[in-house]
């Protein structure tokens, strides 16, 4: 074969077009349509106010301050010493927020993180290689969905709770069941995730563009994560959102139940169980500052779930 | 030209009875046939080298499939598919890589091959990529460069998305990708079926100037039967799965053999009204049958109006045997 730059090529040339400011990448307009969301925007800032809250507050008052009981101190109103009042043992409920917020978005990230790696991996290889295998994962990700959530968290939480060892993460020590609950919130909440992503993966790999790289010879592992994968990224981006609001929730849920984080190790969700025997007594700090916080974090990752899934969708051509 | 290899001698693109059947399934989780789809059904060919290969044929006939098949992206039922003389059903590893980076395919739908994500700069080099051509990224964009400008688009649109292309823009940027390799055979795949009729020609053009530059050779699959008489040396006329017809692109236009062929030629469209009034069309009636079950016989004969007329036994029973009617023209029919 001769080298095609040798000679000056006989083709004619198109002319070239003299275009003032360069097209907008994707990037650009993904970030586009994303700032026309105006409660993603919200969503957004506000979960910044919520990270800086739980992290930020750290440097105010220390884990001893927030799990230290003070008897004498038993379920006082918000005051100037207590702001959002104390507990039923006394402890400082603006305290067990800081540290329970910061319980919640390492649950809520780590949680999502685990459910969309097993959710792209099984659905990945049952949409990719399709046939025998894809029956098996389909089959025992329908079982998998067919047995409600709440039910499969408490039996696990039941089954592998109990006294566990303290774990040391990120220079701060955690309660063993913090990972337990990180654990089964993922394993139970991946197959929805999965067949999202096995559609995908069914439709993308019909393209011309697939047929194209294999004729290439480029390798399957470069067609699944270098072709396949980036363009099946937006419903996935959007779930692993949701799931980070999905899993705050039954954090909270679980430990509300008493199944979750031990005390003293504060989270929002046992902070709310703390309150259950005191509702009627009109001690509404014990609830609504958890409440509140739990709300506003499950909102703002909503509406950024929802702005997400406008803005990377390239078939919106709003601008 | 440098010199060219050893095996100029044998045809470039050599396919012996090549047979792909794509299975019907029923079952979810233990999935059972219950029929074969006879997508191509026992065909050969050969391309020689600089040769251009045109195949013919509606919509099903198989013509997409036999491009596919013989490139292995589709895996074969059974047949051989040679080019340069290695076998690439066979091949494996480093040979099949050789053999992709000498066999290479432009497609039709110029929206559908490009990936959406990747700018043209990772497109047209992935094939550098894949087989090391070039050693470091910015040798590779040097290169990406030369095959832009080589396909007459801008050099300095290297980092553009494929949404900000046309659909004309698009296809140079499909065959830039499908040159980038050097490829000694391209399968083109209905490439401008997709474009605008002004489109149409200036790819075309693109098309057999980079023949001329790199001793190309192609198989060019279209149903636009004037583009094929344009720029195919020979024609390969497919219905229903099979080759029917095949011989030199004059001769087959001129003096067509197999009723298909008469058929399929006198449904091109003449571009001159007063010609285009005495012209006497042929028209097929009902549908291609189903290549699930195709005819008994000659697959041809419940359409056709030769078989009607002599009423010969044989169309319905015996399949046709391929036969030189004339020198260099080749056809399926037992009345030809």
């Amino acid at each position: 074969m001769n080298n095609p730059t040798a000679s000056p090529s006989p083709i004619v040339q198109l002319a070239a077009d003299d275009l003032q400011t360069p097209p907008l990448s994707l990037r650009q307009l993904t970030w586009r349509r994303f700032r026309r969301h105006k409660m993603a925007l919200f969503g957004l800032a506000m979960l910044f106010v919520l990270v800086a809250y739980s992290y930020g507050g750290m440097l105010l008052v220390s884990e001893e301050y927030a799990n230290h009981n003070d008897t004498k101190l038993r379920i006082k109103p918000p005051s100037n010493e207590h702001l959002f009042g104390t507990d039923t043992v006394g402890r400082d409920i603006l305290a067990r927020t800081i540290y329970g917020g910061q319980i919640s978005i390492v649950i809520g990230l780590t949680a999502a993180l685990l459910e969309v790696l097993m959710g792209v991996t099984i659905g990945a290889l049952a949409g990719y290689y399709g046939g025998f295998l894809d029956s098996l994962m389909m089959r025992f990700t329908e079982a998998i969905l067919n047995i409600p959530q709440i039910f499969l968290l408490i039996v696990m939480a039941k089954f592998f709770g109990g006294n566990l060892p303290n774990v040391t993460l990120m220079g701060r020590e955690y309660s063993g069941s913090l990972l337990v609950i990180i654990a089964i919130i993922g394993l139970t909440s991946w197959p929805y995730l999965a067949r999202i992503v096995r559609s995908q993966f069914l439709s993308i790999k019909e393209n011309d563009f697939i047929l194209a790289a294999r004729a290439t010879g480029t390798p399957t592992w470069q067609i699944i994560f270098y072709h396949i994968l980036p363009n099946s990224i937006a419903p996935i981006v959007v779930a692993a959102t949701l799931g980070v609001a999905n899993a705050i929730t039954l954090e909270a849920y679980i430990s509300f139940l008493g199944l979750g984080v031990k005390p003293p190790t504060a989270t929002w969700g046992n902070m709310l169980e703390g309150a259950y025997g005191y509702i009627d007594q009109g001690a509404y700090w014990l609830w609504l500052f958890p409440g509140l916080l739990i709300l506003l974090t499950v909102l703002s990752v909503n509406f950024l779930g929802d702005g997400l899934r406008d803005a990377l969708d390239p078939r919106s051509r709003t601008v | 030209m440098t010199s060219l290899p050893p095996a100029a001698k044998t045809p470039l693109v050599q396919v012996e009875n090549l047979v792909k059947h794509f299975p019907v399934t029923q079952g979810l989780v233990l999935q059972r046939k219950v029929g074969m789809i006879r997508a191509v059904d026992g065909i050969s060919f050969t391309i020689e080298r600089g040769e251009t290969l045109g195949m013919v044929g509606e919509s099903g006939c198989g013509k997409t499939t036999t491009g596919r098949t013989l490139l292995g992206l589709y895996p074969p039922t059974s047949g051989r598919a040679l080019i340069e003389e290695q076998d690439i059903f066979q091949a494996k590893g480093a040979q099949l890589l050789n053999i992709r980076r000498k066999a290479q395919i432009i497609f039709q739908d110029p929206y559908a091959s490009l990936n959406p994500r990747w700018t043209v700069n990772d497109i047209i080099g992935e094939p550098l990529r894949v087989h090391h051509l070039r050693s470091s990224a910015a040798e590779r964009t040097e290169r990406v460069q030369e095959l832009l400008q080589l396909v007459g688009l801008n050099a300095q649109h290297i980092n553009r998305f494929p949404h900000e292309f046309s659909g004309g823009q698009r296809q140079r940027i499909g065959i830039a990708r499908a040159l980038a390799s050097q490829p000694v055979f391209i399968v083109c795949d209905e490439p401008i079926s997709a474009l605008d009729v002004s489109i149409q020609a200036q790819v075309v053009n693109l098309l057999e100037d980079l023949q001329d530059q790199f001793g190309l050779t192609y198989l060019f699959i279209a149903h636009d039967l004037s583009m094929v008489r344009h720029i195919c040396d020979r024609v390969a006329v497919m219905y229903l799965g099979l080759i029917v017809e095949m011989a030199d692109r004059n001769e087959l236009y001129e003096n067509p053999l197999h009723p298909y062929s008469q058929a399929l030629l006198s449904a091109a469209p003449i571009p001159d009204p007063k010609k285009s009034r005495a012209h006497q069309r042929t028209i097929l009636s009902g549908d291609v049958p189903s290549p699930i079950n195709p005819p008994s016989g000659c697959r041809f004969h419940p359409r056709c109006p030769l078989a009607e007329q002599r009423k010969n036994p044989a169309c319905r029973e015996v399949a046709p045997e391929w036969r030189e009617v004339c020198s260099g023209h080749w056809a399926a029919c037992h009345e030809a």
